[in-house]
């Protein structure tokens, strides 16, 4: 008796501990960068462009509406292909070899490192175009998003029981009806879900942004132009050693990282949410 | 016996190589209730389900046979969409669509197909929910979800969603099977008003729901329509022998 509470004890001590431990660097993060971010932040931090050289003030306007301008643009290409590929995947796909390739094809694509699909960009957007572009950009964290959107719209959808699929059936509706308006509205959730998700993850990609969108001191001109963003201003401005610029760019992790987390408490409330 | 609605002639299915239905031919007169009895695996669900071409959906499944809808083959002469919005069919589990609040579950046939017109969708609610005997239960929130109702209301839902598209057969699979003894009396009694508007044919696994709420009664036996006939005959006068001990409890 004694010798099994001991072990509970000791089993319920080891796994609190280590919980704890693993919540200390995310802890540890949050807090070093909002201490170090804070500072920085003003109206005018986030209203206005950098400053030129050698002068105070100035802000990462153009970084935040770059950031934000990139994965919308990625979102509005990798949105609808994910989509569209898990729905294929679960209702239409009925195990045939296509569906093999694809599925591989998916799973090797979630795992391809960021900086290579940045390279791939590089190599047939930005060299074909002459100049570094956001749409290049775009391109290459919209390959980011596909996979993540796919697999869970395609697991979203198959968990929709064969019981309703027959209710639907016996209503004397279209396959195509019964998918879009019942399967995948049932499915909605893991889709809202998963695109926040992966949303998420582009918001803090750098490597593929430093090939294809690169950087500018000056406001969004165009989508076919070169564009500022949060994730390669703070590897710019973190690496040039000048004091106000690594203020800068700790301000600019702290939004960057506000972004993510409220994508993440978004994702809680919809993924909580009963369907 | 008054005129025939449906009419089957010869019916044989199939999983793979198994066959599931022998050759079952009858009529079903317009507007009564039918009740298809018989013990677990006899194929009255598979019967059914070639009614309103579900049956079709399963891997492996073949039909042979005629199923005639008013004088027109249902497998050769129409659609199966159209088919399923002509004969429409009850589940032995409710299945309310989870993400479609009360409202727009009993219209879903409609609403779905493109009918937008709001005051012919409201009347629709209203008047099928009534008729199940939803209506003063759940008429101060229509937006809540179906999935919130209680089995019974679910599977009444259920019945009102197959009604909105004006079925001309209603097709019930163990309609009650998972219901309380309560929510089960407002089915029956519900499936005796409903011969009024459509032919309703309902497959009970319980001999003395078959009795109280059909019209006519067909009994199958491992793929074969043993007999058919008016409910009362096939309970007290039964002409086959398998008949009266499947009736009187003595099997299945």
């Amino acid at each position: 008796m004694k010798v099994r509470r001991a072990k509970d004890f000791i089993i319920k001590l080891i796994s609190t501990l280590v919980t704890l431990l693993i919540a200390v660097p995310l802890l540890w993060i949050i807090f070093d960068v909002v201490i170090k971010g804070a500072s920085a932040l003003s109206l005018e931090f986030i209203t206005s462009l950098p400053a030129p050289f050698g002068e105070t003030g100035g802000g990462i306007g153009n970084a935040i509406i770059g950031t934000l301008i990139i994965n919308t643009m990625a979102c509005i290409i990798g949105l609808p292909l994910g989509i569209a590929t898990g729905i294929y995947l679960s209702e239409y796909s009925n195990g045939s070899r296509i569906s093999a390739l694809l599925r591989t094809a998916i799973d090797t694509l979630s795992g391809i490192p960021s900086i290579i699909l940045g390279l791939f960009a590089f190599s047939i957007i930005v060299i074909r175009v002459g100049h570094y572009t956001a749409l290049a950009a775009a391109f290459a964290l919209s390959i980011i998003m596909i996979p993540v959107v796919s697999k869970a719209t395609e697991e979203g959808m198959k968990t929709v029981s064969i019981d309703i699929r027959e209710g639907a059936i016996a209503l004397g509706l279209p396959k195509w009806i019964i998918t879009t308006k019942i399967v995948l509205g049932i499915a909605k959730s893991s889709v809202i879900t998963s695109s926040l998700l992966a949303f998420a993850r582009i918001s803090g990609e750098t490597a593929p942004l430093l090939f294809t969108s690169l950087f500018s001191y000056y406001w969004p001109r165009g989508i076919n132009e070169p564009m500022a963003s949060l994730q390669v201003l703070i590897y710019n401005y973190a690496m040039s050693g000048f004091e106000s610029w690594v203020v800068k760019a700790w301000g600019a992790s702290l939004l960057l990282l506000l972004l993510v987390l409220s994508i993440n408490i978004l994702v809680r409330r919809f993924s909580t949410k009963v369907v | 016996m008054s005129e025939n609605k449906l009419k089957v002639e010869s019916l044989s299915a199939w999983f793979y190589e198994k066959q599931v239905l022998n050759q079952v031919s009858l009529d079903f007169p317009d507007k009564k209730v039918i009740a298809i009895i018989g013990p677990s695996g006899c194929g009255k669900t598979t019967f059914i389900r070639c009614l309103n071409r579900m049956h079709e959906l399963t891997p492996g499944a073949k039909v042979k046979g005629r199923v005639v809808l008013d004088g027109k083959d249902i497998y050769t002469e129409m659609d199966a969409m159209e088919v399923r919005r002509k004969i429409g069919m009850v589940f032995q589990k409710p299945n309310p669509f989870p993400n479609m609040s009360i409202y727009d579950n009993v219209v879903a046939g409609l609403k779905l197909m493109g009918i937008r017109d709001k005051n012919l969708l409201d009347k629709v609610v209203e008047s099928k929910l009534r008729e199940v005997g939803l209506w003063d239960e759940v008429s101060d929130d229509l937006k809540r979800s179906g999935a919130q109702l209680s089995g019974g209301q679910q599977q009444r839902l259920c019945i009102a969603r197959a009604l909105a598209t004006d079925p001309e057969v209603l097709l019930m699979d163990e309609p009650t099977s998972s219901l309380d003894p309560s929510s089960t009396a407002k089915i029956e009694s519900l499936v005796r008003v409903l011969k009024n508007h459509a032919t309703v044919i309902i497959i009970t696994h319980n001999v003395q729901q078959a009795a109280r709420v059909s019209d006519y009664t067909a009994f199958l036996y491992l793929g074969d329509l043993i007999e058919f006939g008016e409910t009362k005959k096939v309970f007290e006068s039964p002409k086959n022998p398998l008949t009266e001990k499947y009736v009187t409890g003595r099997f299945g």
